[in-house]
């Protein structure tokens, strides 16, 4: 298989998910997203009761990866940044450290300025617990510890018995 | 390339419909649409054309099932059949864990089947997998029409590798779950194998 699969822990977990509620509140936007870029949603903040969340983060991975087929045409290696602007909500989407894409949607509350801003610091951090996520998957892959975890228990029988 | 959430405790990996236009992968998805719980499924999402000819992709989500407390969740993709679409289709199969080829059983559509499955080599090849190491069924769609190839004779144009393959009829669900779970067990397999 290519590159490494994500993995998520219930520790990195929770600081993600208190970075992304301070840069909620910080940037005055409605909802915050991070999804992986093959399109699943890793985590959220703010309202998203009326959100399909499923569909938004495979929806916003395709967005990227269309943009990136874009920005390799033209000799770019990627396009960072996309902002999309409606009648009332605003959605902005960037990239963090080439694998998580992290989206804003705000209304006239708050501006692009000021989400810029925040998008901008938060990222930094959130790069940083990525970062930690993948050192420590290689670590824990190399010492066997991963297997223990999950799939040691997972039988052949398991996974028979979810198709019957 | 699956994800695994401890924190939530679920699993999630991608499964892409490869094939010719007009092959009916998006029918294929549609019909698990349809017959699927809505309990376990969320929006089919179509971006298609005005002639609803896929345009990027159609996606499906899909929760199967727990296992020891993980939910097991498959999102389904498929990709523009049409020729002039290869762009888009090559960005659909990032982080794919595995892939259902969808051929059209109608002889004149032989040469377009073993063209897609060229451009499916050289898409995989260029993310850099190999199509012999991931898991892949292949589905031998359109049974109903008179105008068919022999399966044996599809087999050997399509099926080097022997994997596990599916007489069906999308139209009317014939085959669809079949080759679904076909592929959604190799991949959890191949998940155990992996770690």
């Amino acid at each position: 298989m290519v590159g490494s699969d994500l993995v998520m822990y219930e520790e990195e977990f929770h600081r993600i998910d208190a970075e992304l509620k301070k840069l909620h509140q910080q940037a005055n936007s409605k909802v915050v997203f991070l999804v992986d870029k093959n399109g699943q949603l890793i985590a959220s903040a703010g309202d998203t009761h009326d959100i399909d969340t499923t569909s938004l983060a495979s929806l916003t991975a395709g967005n990227i990866a269309a943009t990136g087929g874009i920005a390799r045409l033209l000799g770019e290696k990627e396009f960072t940044i996309l902002f999309h602007e409606g009648e009332k909500d605003n959605i902005h989407i960037s990239l963090i450290g080439q694998r998580i894409i992290l989206v804003v949607i705000f209304d006239s509350r708050s501006s692009l300025g000021l989400v810029r801003l925040r998008v901008k610091k938060a990222s930094e951090t959130l790069a940083a617990i990525f970062e930690e996520i993948t050192e420590k998957v290689d670590k824990e892959k190399g010492e066997g510890k991963l297997e223990e975890a999950l799939f040691a228990e997972i039988s052949d029988e398991d996974i028979d018995n979810l198709f019957r | 390339m699956s994800f695994i959430n401890y924190s939530s405790r679920e699993i999630n990996c991608k499964i892409v419909y490869y094939g010719p236009g007009l092959c009916g992968k998006t029918t294929n998805l549609q019909y698990i649409y349809r017959r699927t719980n809505p309990e376990q499924k969320g929006k089919l999402i179509s971006l298609a054309t005005e002639t609803e000819r896929t345009l990027f992709f159609d996606f499906l989500p899909l929760a199967l099932g727990d296992i020891k407390g993980f939910k097991i969740r498959f999102h389904l993709y498929t990709v523009p059949g049409q020729v002039f679409y290869a762009a888009s289709r090559k960005l659909i199969l990032k982080g794919v864990d595995g892939v259902i080829f969808v051929a059209d059983s109608q002889i004149e559509r032989m040469e377009s089947n073993m063209e897609s499955l060229d451009d499916l080599n050289i898409n995989l090849a260029e993310q850099g997998y190999e199509l012999d190491k991931l898991p892949f069924a292949v589905q031998y769609n359109k049974r109903d029409l008179p105008n068919v190839a022999p399966v044996a004779d599809m087999d050997k144009l399509l099926n080097y590798r022997k994997v596990i393959w599916f007489e069906a009829v999308a139209v009317t669900g014939k085959g669809v779950f079949e080759t679904l779970k076909a592929v959604a067990k190799q991949v959890l397999f191949e998940l155990k194998k992996h770690y």
